[in-house]
Parts: structure tokens; sequence; C-alpha cells
């Protein structure tokens, strides 16, 4: 009976793990790497304006500063998507 | 300033402060410290006055009034035995043939033990088997 | 060969295996064996699955044939306490620590699957690494499936100081934390590996780092509570070894949590993130090796034993690997230049806190291995106590204490000044209005837990007030009644909002710590029925004792009523239970008091303070009694025996002899449980994910238009 299960499981086990060698998702990994962090700098860059909304608007920025501050980030964040669209091979329309 | 300057002065003044605290943690914790002794070093080498930390087995045959302890420890893997008096909170653990530490001072013919510095260790449950 | 062995045997060979076929999917860029790697570790969490099942079923069966069962457990031992018995021991505990990893390890790289392509199979093998590493020990060194033939009839019990509930609760927590810490580990090794340091392994690991954070954090504080209430010595925290390595990990964690942030903004700090989270990890496995070492003396370390060497090579190994691969690639590590920001700014506090938090772990670390460093320089082992480490901890925590108030009321980059006076007038008149009122309450003036309360003060009048300020701002942008704006705006910044309330909860925990530490009264009185002692205020009446005798253990202890000013506060019943030894020269009576005894602690928990108290009654005064007995029955038995020691119980209620009480009355102290559910609570909604904004692919018509889309959606 242990024999019995213990064959069970090394099977299990081996038919799991083998498995993805014969199915259909086989081949070379896509280099989406610069993709992929530029996709996390700009989710980090849009944080980044919320946050700085935010701390203006609970009276630690004045208003010159926000400006300042808003300004230099859009246009960051400007940058990324355009570096992300040409990643993603976009076509971009100016 | 440029940033770059900016920030090689912080880390300079943050290393130099963990470097004055590093100096004086270490510097105290040589002074601060108890030595570890076991009934025969004790025995052999033990000055009035100042406090060891006694590591060793509990013997047989001590007596208990309340908090007070009258008992003596055993070297782990030898016979020779220190006595000492006791005063505080005696842990579960605690009977004979088990590992203690306690902070002790040489008094006249006996060791004083230092309130509340009775620490048994728990009986060895974690000693591993050997294997198939 | 059992169905458990083969499962462990099969697991050893599975997590090497995976681990190659990681690496070799990595290298040659093949998706199916990545795959494949994933996999093994699925594999892994259901080959350990099987061998827990297998495990835990032959306790809760009692089935003593396994040597394992029959040295921890016994057919008297409570269900409850069979399922816990696994994890007392060295070989369940590692198996556990196993199992825990793989089913971590797996919940892990099924939620990145489809992202971090660069990262994952190389963290897989890092993580298939340490299975190996336990599993190599679980095979050869600490089979928890050695058998016994023939197999006994009873097992010797569980050690009678385990059986409370947190005992089935401390150690998965702590395993959990531990084992968690070892995925933001694993996966900066794969960063460093991959040359891809930037922004994306630290949003994939960050939640992963606040879950380790978190369970390690509340496993700690059951401990404590469990010492606190359970044990018989009156506290909850003594610098023992033990705790202090489950502490290194969690001080190193919550330094990269917050230095995490200013590398997402920034781009700031990469290196100092990359030796913190391996620094972390390699704590962690300290930890898990320090109690089961015995190369420092502890409550906790249960003797040494034969696992201290491949423990000490595996983390020479992590230590070693680790400053290698940080050194080959500190290029990449290097922070980009021209990124500046003001000393009133966030930035500026959370490398402060960092420094702090460092500080802090070195300080416990130095003092912890402190016997091993002085035997090395001076050839004696020295030992420091618990006042050298107050003595340092407590300013830098007082100090961390302070910058947890001060880091929300600043903005990222630079605060205006202006702003910044606005933000800290508030806080910081609350700060000194407590502190006044402490005074005039007559608090006694001790400048250690006065600054601690100020500052605490500082932290939970800076989180009410940004609560207060963010329900402002949302109820301005939309009509929402308060608790409605309170309730959009934490969800709309859980990072921030959670953040601030762990702070919150971090206050209420050294509000307690300081209280209960600076102001406690604590007395050891030897009291006869009848009469009273007085502490703290209150007097404390011995009323009567009280026995029980039960087939595990004699129970011997006194009922006690509490009152102050007259009035009646409280009846605490403690007691102290007596269990058999196994040894055969003992007399059927004698034998109970010569083997383990357990405290029962009376408690009486309050907001304001706890009343404690632990008895110890004078069993010497019965020994003649006793002794008398065991001369005259030495082979009693069964009921026999069971009457005797009913007599003697009796007799110990009817004249009982004057009993040690240690009373204690500790204010505050609750407040550290409560403090650490605010923590916990402030770490889940940190955690939890906002919803996945939805992002077109739709071309830009112009780029302000589409970044403010992309914004709004976001």
């Amino acid at each position: 009976m242990q024999f019995l299960l213990v064959m069970l499981v090394l099977c299990g086990a081996t038919a799991l793990i083998v498995s993805p060698l014969y199915g259909k998702r086989r081949g070379l990994i896509g280099d989406d790497a610069e993709q992929v962090a530029l996709e996390a700098a700009r989710d980090a860059k849009f944080r980044e304006i919320r946050d700085a909304e935010l701390d203006f608007r609970t009276g630690k920025l004045s208003k010159e500063d926000y400006r300042a501050l808003d300004n230099s980030l859009r246009s960051e964040a400007i940058e990324l998507l355009r570096r992300l669209d040409a990643a993603r091979g976009v076509e971009v329309a100016e | 300033m440029d940033p770059r300057r900016k920030r090689r002065i912080r880390l300079v003044v943050a290393l130099s402060a963990a470097l004055m605290l590093a100096g004086g943690l270490i510097y105290t914790s040589f002074s601060a410290a108890s030595d570890a002794r076991t009934p025969s070093q004790l025995l052999a080498s033990a000055q009035s006055g100042r406090s060891y930390q006694l590591t060793g087995k509990v013997v047989p045959g001590y007596r208990v009034r309340g908090n007070e302890l009258d008992f003596r420890v055993r070297d782990r893997g030898g016979r020779a035995s220190v006595p000492v008096r006791y005063t505080g909170e005696i842990p579960d653990p605690f009977k004979a043939g088990r590992e203690v530490i306690v902070t002790v001072r040489q008094q006249g013919g006996t060791f004083v033990g230092q309130r509340d510095s009775l620490i048994t260790k728990c009986p060895s449950k974690f000693s591993a088997s050997k294997g198939t | 060969m059992t169905l458990g062995r083969a499962c462990v045997i099969l697991a050893l060979a599975i997590a090497p295996i995976g681990a190659l076929a990681s690496i070799y999917g990595a290298r040659t860029r093949r998706r199916e064996w990545v795959a494949v790697g994933r996999r093994s570790v699925y594999a892994l969490a259901a080959v350990l699955t099987v061998a827990f099942i297998v495990l835990e079923s032959a306790f809760l069966r009692s089935d003593f044939s396994f040597q394992i069962v029959a040295t921890h457990s016994s057919i008297a031992t409570p269900f409850f306490y069979k399922a816990a018995a696994m994890w007392s021991s060295q070989e369940g505990s590692l198996l556990l620590w196993m199992w825990l990893l793989s089913l971590w390890s797996s919940l892990v790289l099924f939620l990145t699957r489809n992202r971090l392509r660069e990262l994952a199979p190389y963290a897989t093998a890092v993580l298939l690494g340490f299975a190996t590493f336990f599993g190599a020990l679980v095979v050869f060194l600490a089979n928890p499936f050695q058998l016994l033939s023939p197999a006994p009839g009873d097992g010797t019990g569980l050690q009678p100081l385990l059986r409370h509930p947190s005992m089935m609760i401390h150690p998965p927590m702590l395993y959990s934390g531990y084992t968690l810490f070892t995925v933001p580990f694993a996966f900066a090794v794969a960063a460093l590996i991959a040359r891809r340091t930037d922004a994306a392994w630290i949003r994939a690991t960050r939640r992963f780092g606040l879950a380790a954070w978190c369970f390690l954090g509340i496993g700690i504080l059951i401990g404590a509570r469990w010492s606190w209430s359970e044990l018989g010595w009156g506290g909850y925290w003594a610098w023992d070894p033990v705790e202090n390595a489950a502490l290194m990990p969690w001080l190193a964690g919550t330094a990269f949590l917050h230095s995490f942030m200013v590398q997402e903004k920034r781009g700031l700090l990469k290196m100092w993130n990359v030796c913190l989270v391996l620094g972390a990890g390699i704590l962690a496995i300290l930890g898990t090796f320090l109690v089961r070492s015995g190369i420092l003396q502890s409550i906790h370390a249960f003797g040494g034993s034969t696992l201290g060497v491949p423990f000490l090579g595996f983390i020479a190994l992590l230590v070693l690997g680790s400053v290698l691969l940080v050194a080959s690639r500190r290029e990449d590590l290097r922070s980009p230049e021209a990124r500046s920001y003001s000393p009133l700014s966030r930035e500026s506090i959370f490398l402060m806190n960092n420094v702090l938090l460092v500080g802090l772990c070195f300080v416990i670390f130095w003092g912890t291995f402190f016997p091993l460093i002085s035997e090395a320089v001076t050839g004696n082992k020295a030992s420091v106590g618990p006042p050298w480490f107050d003595r340092y901890t407590v300013p830098l925590a007082i100090g961390l204490v302070f910058l947890s108030g001060l880091g929300p009321l600043m903005a990222w980059r630079k605060t205006t000044l202006a702003g910044a006076r606005r933000s800290v007038q508030g806080p910081g008149a609350f700060a000194v209005v407590v502190l006044v009122a402490l005074l005039a309450l007559g608090v006694p003036a001790k400048p250690g837990a006065l600054a601690l309360f100020a500052c605490a003060a500082f932290a939970i009048g800076s989180v009410v007030q940004e609560l207060y300020r963010g329900v402002a701002v949302r109820r301005a942008t939309a009509s929402e009644v308060a608790p409605v704006a309170l309730v959009s705006v934490v969800r709309r910044n859980r990072r921030r909002y959670g953040g601030y309330i762990v702070h919150l909860g971090i206050a209420l925990l050294f509000i307690g710590v300081g209280a209960s530490a600076a102001f406690q009264h604590v007395r050891d009185v030897r009291l006869s029925p009848g009469k009273t002692a007085t502490i703290g205020g209150y007097a404390v009446h011995y009323v009567r004792a009280t026995s029980r005798v039960a087939p595990e253990k004699v129970t011997l202890g006194a009922v006690l009523d509490v009152s102050k000013d007259g009035r009646h506060v409280t009846t605490l019943r403690t007691t102290r239970g007596y269990y058999p030894s196994p040894d055969p020269t003992a007399g059927p009576v004698g034998q109970y008091f010569d083997g383990d005894s357990t405290t029962e602690v009376g408690l009486k928990a309050g907001l304001r303070r706890d009343i404690w108290t632990a008895v110890q009654p004078d069993v010497g005064a019965m020994q003649k009694m006793i002794d008398g007995i065991d001369k005259r029955f030495p082979l009693a038995q069964g009921d026999t025996q069971r009457f005797l020691l009913t007599a003697v119980a009796q007799r110990y209620v009817a004249a009982p002899p004057p009993a040690v009480f240690r009373l204690i009355v500790s204010p505050m102290v609750e407040w550290i449980w409560l403090g650490g559910i605010v923590l916990g609570l402030g770490g889940l909604i940190a955690i939890w994910p906002p919803p996945r904004a939805q992002r077109s692919r739709a071309p830009a018509s112009s780029w302000s238009a589409r970044l403010g889309r992309e914004l709004s959606r976001a």
C-alpha cells in the first residue's frame, strides 16, 4: 500500500515537472526587459505625480514649489511614455 | 554644491557617526560583560567581588524555601562543583541535572547568585537523531 | 521506506533538478525550461504537503512507531497540542520550515509567472537552493520519519511549558516570516545576476518583503505575549539570543521597506537596498540557525546539535556569494547623477531612519554574538546583559519613534519651509501638552520614558493630523461625508495611509513598552493564607490555597483577592503544576514533585495596567509527609497512587505553608499588543493591491493629453 502511494506521488511529481517540455507553450522568451523596466518607471512616476499633488493639498508644499515640481515630473513622465512607445514599436504621431 | 559632493559629505558624516557609536559600543561591551565560567574554573580562579556567569549542571539534593535556593552547580562533564545561594525567581524547568546559567559573586566560602539571574535551559528536545 | 521518508527524499531530488532547469531556461531563454523550474517548485510544495500530512496524522493518531511522536507526544496529550507537537521537535520544525518555504515560493512564482521573465528563473533557482539545503538536513541529519521497532505503548509527552495556544501559532508565524524573507533575497540575487537592478525588481518584491515583515513582527509579538502571560518570570522581552535573532531581520526589513521607496522614486540607494535585502535574508537564515545550534547560551537554544556546522557552512556560502555578486555588479548599482533632495524631505528622513535601524541592528548583533567575539579576542566567553542592551537600544528607539512622526509631515524632494513649519506645529504642540500633562499628573520624571512618551505623542499627533488633512482634501474634491471620505482617501493611497497606520501602531507599542518598563512595581512576598501584601497602590490578600490532582499532573495554587482603596478589583488564581518525572527510583508521590513544573500565571489585563502574579508553593514543607508515604507505599500505582496524591494535596489545602508570590503591577502592557494589532492592520492596508488601471495602446494625439488620460486612469 505504501509502495503504491509512493509510486503515485513520484509519477504525479514527474508528470507535473516534465509536462512543459511537451506542451504547446514552447519557444523563446521575448526580450521585453526594457519594456518592463520602463513600465515600472512609468508607474512610479505616475505615483510621484499623485503624491506631489497630495503633498501640495495637505499643505506641505507652496503653490510655486508645487508648480515647479509638477512641471518637471510631468515632463519626465512624458519622456518615459515616449521611450515606452519606442520600445513597444508603436508609431508616434506628434 | 553639486549633488555628488553633497552625497559624499552626507556619507562621510554618517560613517563617522556610525564609527563613533560602534567604538563606544565595543568599548563598553568589554567592560560591562561578565565572564562565563565553569565550576572548575571558578574554583581555580575566582576573584572576590567580581561577578561571573556560572554555567553547569544542577547537582541533585538542593534545598528550596519559597524563593530562596541553596544548590550546587557542577561541571557539565565532571565532578567539580560549587555552592550557590540564590534568591529570586526560580524558572519553571529548574531541577537536578538541568543546565543552568546564573550570575554569581564570591562571598566568603560560597557564591551568591544575583537576583533573578537564574536561567535554566529547556531540556534537549532539539538533539538531532541520526538519519537512516 | 515509508511514504513520508520517500517524499522528503523525492523533495531533495526535485529541488536541485528544478534549480538547474531554471538556470538552463534563463540562459537559453527557453520558455519551457523556465516552466519546468517553476513547476518543480509547485511539485516540491505538493510532495512536502504529503509528507507534512503523513507526519501530522501520525501525531494525531498517536502512532508511536514514529520515534518523533514517541518523544514529543503521548496518549494523554490534548488533541490541540498533539497537532502542535510536531514542530516542537528539531526534525519536525525543519520540515515545517521547508514546507512553508515551498508554499510561499509557489505562491510568489504563481503570482509573477507572466511578469519578471528575466528575474523569475534565477530567483527560482535561489529558492530551490534553499530548499536543497534544508532537504539535505532533513534527509541526512534530522529524519522526522525515523521508525521505532517495537513501537512503545505510550510517548513521553509534550514539554509542559509548550502547552499553550500561542505555541500553535508562534512557530508557523515566525517561520513564515523567515521563509518570506528569502523571497526578496532570491529576487535581489536574480536582479544582480541578470543586471536588472532598476525599479522593476523592487516593485515585484516589495509586497513579499512587506508580508515577511508583517508575519515576522506578529510572530515576535506573539512570543512576547506568551512570555508575559505564561512564563513565571514576569516579563515579555529578555534580550535572549533567540529573541534577538528574530528581531534583526525584522529591523533590516523595516529599513529596506523605507529605502525601497527612495529607490523607486529617485533611483538612489541602489547599492544600499541590495545590501539590505541580502542582509535581511542572511539574518533570517542566521535566526533559524541560532535556535538549534547551541553556540549561544539561551533558554530557547535546545542544546547543541549536529546541525550547527552545516548551517554555519551554508551561511558562510550565502555571505561569500552575496559579497562577490555585489562586488562584481557594482557598476550597475551606481546611482544616477544630479538627483538631489533637500534636508527637509522624506528622502532625508528615510535615510536617517535607515541609519538608526541599521545601527540598532548592529547593536543587537554585537550584543548577541558578544560571547563568541570576546572568546576570540580575550579567550574568555563573556556576555552582556539586558542593561547593556537597554542603554544602547533605548536612545535609538526614541529617535526612530520621533522620525516616524516627522516623516509623514515631509514632502518628497523638498518641503517648503512654511509648509514644514505649519505641519510640525500641530503635532509638536500636542507632544508638549502631553509632556506637561504627564508631569502635572505626577508621573515620575524619568527622562528616557518621558522622552519616549513625548516622541510617541508627536508621532500620534502627526498621523492623526495627516489623516484629517487627507479627509479634508477628499471632501474638497468629492463631496462625501467624513467617514466615507476617510475610507476613500485611504483606499486611493493605500501605501501612504497604510504606512501612517503602521506608524500609529508603533507609537502605541512603544508607549506600552516605555510605561511598563519604566514604571513597573515588582515585589516578591511570602504570604500565609489570610495575610495581605501591598504593591503599587493595590492590596493583595491571600484568600485560600487550591489543589487539583489529575493523571498528568498535580496542581497546587492559590486564590488572591486584589483591591484598591477598599474596593474589590479582581480575583487572581495562580497555580503551579507538577508533572511526574520518568525517574524509576522516585516514589509514587515524590516522582511528581521531582519532575518538571510549570507556572500558571494569574493575570488581570487592563488598558491602564496589568496585575500579574505567580506562586511558588513551599513543597519543601510537605517533604516529610511525601517521604513517609513513599516509604510505606513504594509501589503504588493507578488509583492507589491517585488516592495518595489527593491526600497530600488536601493536606496542602487544609494547612498551607507560607508560599512565595511574585507580584507585578505593570502599567499599559496591553498597549503593546494593541499597537501590534494596529501595526498588522496598517501592514494589511499597505499590502492590499489597488485595482489595476486599464492601459490602452491608443496612439497619442498629444503627449500632455495622453498623460492626463493615463494619469486619471492609474
